[in-house]
């Protein structure tokens, strides 16, 4: 994913004179193509985010379009304070660009984990959250992000993801989900860097007979309630997937939809990460297993949940 | 409205009626942090009638100095100053801290002509002011940015990683000003955190500082009307004041820092400044 935006970030700044790029001491050789075309608007801010994040909400004030790129947890919880006042206060275009969404980054600890940073940045009001499931929705997203006249955090994976689709979307655009399969028993909403992994546990399900809709959800904030709107009138299971805490994510967003909307009769299940630090050692893929985030195990759990439900009225399992 | 005047005569006169007004709205709304806002009426004078280049009915203009009150909680004293230039009324300042108020007790954002940025939470002028001075950098556009700090501020250490940024990308159009007052809201600020030597630690980081008397106001408009100087550095101002400047019954007495004056105090105050 990183790649892809390196690309598309250069693409973007050849055109527009107003793109200035901050990073965060991070990101060796990605940017050189971009320094080397634009030195006047590339800033290596150093390992001093909280400043970063004000310098980047002070050349929006001037009118530029400010793209601030660290990992993360740097990204967010470092300078939480700073993206709430400087940049959402002022309703600022400054997009936020965090490389290692959820365990991107597990082998590296809990200091690199970012399981919760969706929560806070759904929390501050301006801020648009877009989670990308893949590289081309990297490139899309970013594309639209510097159309917005307002804060964007965009939450990226590192490199080397599975690459689902094949160009930018037709009609690619913040805030509208985007169906990547087509299903009759049940839905999976997922967002951000779990889209792969949920059409591999959708590959799962059809072995045992079930066919499920798979929606890329990339835009956390605004949701794209038309979607759910249809979805939740058509299936009598959905499913939220998200690399990221349960408390405050995705999963929880789509949930507050679900009460506030009274759409109760559809059951939802949200597969996401337990309220809890991941502290042993590993990789993303074994961290995931962990966790309960891996394919098989999604589509395990969605099986039960599936039979739980035939046969019975939703209420009675919900 | 009092206009843009380089007369010391008048720059002192600004100043006194910038403390008379804040004296007086921090009795009407009941606000606190008034030793505070006269510990920078002098420096805000400076920059307002002396130093800034700004137009009341321009406030947006995109060439204009820029002067951000990273101090927040000394609102009423860039209130009253922006409302004696005439970018509000003055009659709106009797609105300060009133519900449903434009004139909060920390500058809001996007609110009033006039306010740069919303501060009010401390150290987030500086890396702010180093944005906007680097944005006119690379726009072409050849305003200063001022950023009035307090000391107690530089307990933040966003402070100092803006001060290294600034330093390091050689942002000469930017002009930190410390209201040194030598108290923060309950301490001695150099016993709370060791600020002390301020000024050689400004220059230890990259900066090109100079200390003064931070309630002389020709002294401070000849200083901060001399940025960019010719360091390639960006400036620090060390304005050495007094916390409750101007009112004999307030100064270096850090209970002001929350009390509210009363009416009587209110007309004490006046007249020791000559306004009544």
């Amino acid at each position: 994913m990183r790649n892809a935006f390196a690309d598309e970030l250069l693409a973007l700044a050849d055109a527009d004179p107003r793109v200035v790029m901050l990073s965060g001491d991070i990101g060796n050789k990605l940017f050189d193509k971009f320094r080397a075309a634009h030195p006047e608007r590339f800033f290596n801010c150093g390992v001093a985010e909280a400043n970063m994040m004000g310098v980047a909400a002070g050349l929006a004030m001037t009118g530029l379009l400010p793209i601030v790129y660290t990992i993360a947890p740097f990204a967010t919880t470092r300078c939480l304070e700073q993206i709430r006042t400087d940049v959402c206060y002022h309703d600022l275009p400054v997009t936020i660009v965090a490389v290692g969404a959820g365990l991107s980054y597990a082998g590296l600890g809990p200091t690199h984990h970012a399981c919760e940073d969706i929560a806070f940045m759904r929390a501050l009001p301006n801020m648009v959250v877009v989670c990308p499931g893949d590289a081309w929705e990297v490139r899309g997203a970013l594309r639209a992000a510097l159309r917005v006249p307002h804060p964007v955090y965009l939450r990226m994976g590192k490199k080397g993801e599975p690459v689902v689709h094949d160009a930018v979307p037709d009609g690619f655009a913040i805030g509208r989900a985007i169906t990547v399969a087509e299903g009759s028993s049940l839905c999976l909403l997922t967002t951000g860097t779990m889209l792969p992994e949920a059409l591999a546990a959708s590959s799962l399900l059809e072995q045992a007979g079930l066919t499920a809709c798979v929606v890329s959800f990339h835009t956390v904030k605004p949701l794209d309630e038309a979607c759910l709107a249809e979805i939740f009138a058509r299936f009598s299971l959905v499913a939220t997937i998200e690399e990221h805490s349960l408390i405050g994510g995705f999963g929880a967003a789509v949930a507050e939809w679900r009460a506030d909307r009274g759409r109760d009769a559809c059951a939802l299940v949200r597969i996401g990460i337990a309220d809890a630090f991941f502290k042993r050692a590993g990789e993303q893929e074994y961290a995931r297993a962990q966790l309960g985030l891996a394919a098989p195990q999604i589509a395990a759990r969605l099986t039960a949940a599936w039979q739980r439900a035939e046969g019975q009225p939703a209420e009675a399992w919900r | 409205m009092i206009p843009s005047n380089l007369d010391p005569a008048h720059l002192r006169e600004a100043a006194a009626r910038l403390r008379g007004r804040v004296v007086a709205m921090s009795h009407a709304a009941g606000a606190a942090h008034l030793g505070s806002a006269l510990s920078c009426c002098d420096i805000v004078a400076a920059a307002y009638w002396a130093v800034c280049n700004i137009d009341p009915a321009c406030p947006g203009d995109p060439l204009r100095d820029r002067f951000i009150l990273s101090k927040g909680h000394a609102a009423s004293a860039l209130y009253a100053a922006l409302a004696f230039r005439g970018f509000f009324p003055e009659d709106e300042l009797d609105t300060y801290a009133q519900p449903g108020a434009r004139l909060a007790e920390h500058p809001p954002a996007n609110m009033l002509p006039g306010v740069e940025a919303a501060t009010g939470s401390l150290g987030h002028g500086l890396p702010l002011g180093c944005g906007i001075a680097l944005g006119g950098r690379i726009r072409g556009e050849a305003f200063r940015v001022y950023a009035l700090l307090s000391d107690g501020e530089c307990n933040e250490g966003s402070v100092w990683e803006a001060a290294m940024f600034a330093a390091a990308q050689k942002i000469d159009n930017l002009c930190v000003v410390i209201d040194y007052n030598k108290w923060q809201a309950t301490a001695r600020s150099n016993e709370t955190l060791a600020l002390a030597p301020l000024a050689e630690k400004w220059v230890a980081f990259g900066w090109s500082a100079i200390e003064t008397d931070g309630h002389n106001v020709t002294g401070l408009a000849a200083l901060m009307q001399a940025v960019p100087n010719d360091s390639g550095k960006p400036v620090a101002i060390i304005a050495h004041t007094v916390k409750g400047s101007g009112v004999s019954f307030m100064e270096d007495d850090n209970n002001w820092h929350y009390r509210i004056p009363t009416a009587d105090e209110v007309a004490r105050a006046q007249r020791e400044l000559g306004l009544s």
